[in-house]
Parts: structure tokens; sequence; C-alpha cells
């Protein structure tokens, strides 16, 4: 869950008996507002510290596409780095010093092929690969994309500008519980004489929830 | 806040991969994450991920127990939507605790 930041909001001196309609909270939206009222609770109930929330905060602010695209260029560079991260995706990441903390739901690694193409989904919230990806993007919250993903992946999956032919089998992840699903997408053609920090390049975050395929060489000017 | 897998005080995993189920139609009220969708819809355990506190049970600040074996099942889409536009190889997976799963 992501705090919301509000202009000179601090935990020291913030009154949390505030209510909506007072003066300085009128720059706060209405979640912005119960987000803070949750946290207070939270914290005055002693379920977690000011420190413990903010570390959350930190951690997944300090995680962005680029440490899913080093994982990705890796196991595409590696095969026994790729069969690892496919059978004990956590064991793998430790290896490039990514350590996700026990609270973080278990993450799973599926493949990309050119005969199953995979599509990940959270249709009941926004549940996500936050420990190594960051924060989602708007769009992967939204009402349209978790209810139409589900019914027509093959359409959603057209807008995003990649169309799969029949051949293709389409296999929709909703990530409803406790897994969260990170896709390793396809190596694209033309690929084989690129470095490890090259090919991160190619791997974009919508490469990684299945919404699209990897860049090509071509598309960075490397091809 | 997720409590992450638990190796005790579980309940005994009842299904297999390959297993047919049918997951159960229900409305517990408050919180639970077994979409409607694909309630009352039969499929094939695709595998076991692990045993997880309830989170029927978490959300209300209990323990979670007993711990619940959770499965990533899979259905067919034709199936779960008859205007499905896609070949009838397309599946979806959806992953659903064990006491929402009946065997068929």
């Amino acid at each position: 869950m992501t705090i919301p930041e509000t202009p000179g909001n601090g935990h020291d001196g913030h009154d949390h008996e505030d209510h909506p309609g007072m003066a300085h909270d009128e720059e706060m939206g209405y979640y912005a507002l119960r987000a803070r009222a949750m946290e207070a609770l939270l914290v005055e109930k002693g379920i977690c510290s000011p420190d413990e929330i903010q570390g959350m905060v930190d951690r997944v602010e300090a995680r962005s596409p680029a440490d899913g695209a080093r994982v990705v260029a890796r196991a595409w560079a590696d095969p026994e780095f790729k069969a690892l991260l496919l059978s004990d995706p956590e064991a793998a990441l430790a290896q490039l010093g990514y350590s996700l903390p026990v609270t973080t739901p278990k993450l799973d690694v599926v493949e990309n092929t050119d005969k199953l193409h995979h599509l990940v989904v959270c249709t009941l919230c926004s549940c996500y690969p936050r420990a190594l990806l960051g924060r989602p993007p708007d769009w992967y919250k939204s009402l349209a994309y978790r209810s139409r993903a589900v019914v027509d992946p093959r359409g959603v999956i057209s807008e995003f500008g990649l169309d799969l032919g029949d051949d293709v089998e389409v296999l929709v992840l909703d990530s409803t519980a406790d897994l969260r699903y990170l896709v390793l997408p396809r190596r694209p053609e033309g690929s084989q004489e690129m470095t490890e920090e090259q090919l991160a390049e190619l791997v974009t975050r919508d490469s990684m929830i299945g919404v699209t395929n990897a860049r090509s060489p071509q598309a960075v000017g490397a091809g | 806040m997720n409590q992450g897998p638990t190796s005790s005080g579980g309940e005994s995993a009842r299904f297999r991969a390959g297993d047919e189920v049918r997951v159960r139609v229900d409305n517990p009220g408050g919180h639970f994450r077994t979409p409607a969708y694909i309630q009352g819809q039969a499929g094939r355990v695709h595998k076991l991920c692990g045993v997880f506190p309830n989170p029927e049970s978490l959300a209300y600040g209990g323990d979670g127990q007993p711990a619940q074996p959770l499965y990533r099942v899979e259905f067919s889409q034709k199936q779960v939507w008859p205007e499905y536009r896609g070949p009838v190889s397309d599946k979806i997976h959806v992953d659903i605790y064990q006491h929402w799963l009946e065997p068929v």
C-alpha cells in the first residue's frame, strides 16, 4: 500500500484527530485522508510503527521495472539462471542481490514462448510483484483492465499492439491470493549478439505483465 | 499484510496436480478472495502453491488458522465465458484456497 505524499504533513506535529473540512486538509484528496487515518490507527493500536510503514514505502519506491529487466536479461543470457528463476525465483533473485522481505508475497515466474503467452491480472484488487517491479501502472489497477483482461485477453493484448495468432495459447493468470506473477518475456529475434546490459533495455514493464512482448533490437536502435 | 506461507498447523492438502475440482458458490460476506466469475466452474488443479493463513480470518485480525492449501487451478476460457473470442486452447489460471474447492 502506498501512502500518498502530501505537502507539509510529516508524522511529527500532525494532529490525527483532524477531519475532512478543516482548512489545511482541503489539499488532501479523499483517499489520501483515508490512508492517513488508517496509518494513524495502525500506529495507535501498536500494529506497526511509523518507521515500518515508511520502510515499506521506501522499499517499494526503490524498485522499478529496471530491476525486473535486469533479472529477465540475466535469464536470457544464462540458461542455468533461467532454470533456477523458473523453479526457485527467490534463490535466483538472491544471486542478483535481491532479498525479498519475508512479508513479501511469494513470487512465481512464468515463461512466454512462441506457443504460450501469459497475461497477468488481479481481478480483485491490484496484486503485482511490487517487491521486484515497484508500483503497478495506473491502468493495471483500472476496472477496465481488471475485467477485460480475463474476459477478452486477446483484445486487450491487441490494443497494446500485439496480435497473437490462434496457434499461440493465451494463458491468463488471475493473482487472487498469495502469489505474485512475473512474466519472463520471449527473447527477441536478432538479439543474439547483445550484452546483458543491452538486453535489459529491450525488457519493458508491460512485457513483464504480458500485455506486450519485449522490444525488438531495431526498436531501440541496436539492430 | 501478507503473512507468508506456513509450514505447520494447516489443513492437509486434499488435491493433487491433475485433479478435477469445482469451485464452491458462496458469499460468506466480508473479505474473501474467490472471484464471483469463477464460482461454480469446474477446472483442474495445475499445482499446489503452498499452505497460507486464511485471508478471510486475517482480514479481521484473526490468526488465519487453520491455514489453507492454495492451488493454481486451470479453467477453459470457452467454458468460463461462452462468448469468449479465441481458440479453445486458451486458459485461465486462478489461485484458490482449498476450502473453496470440492472434488468433481
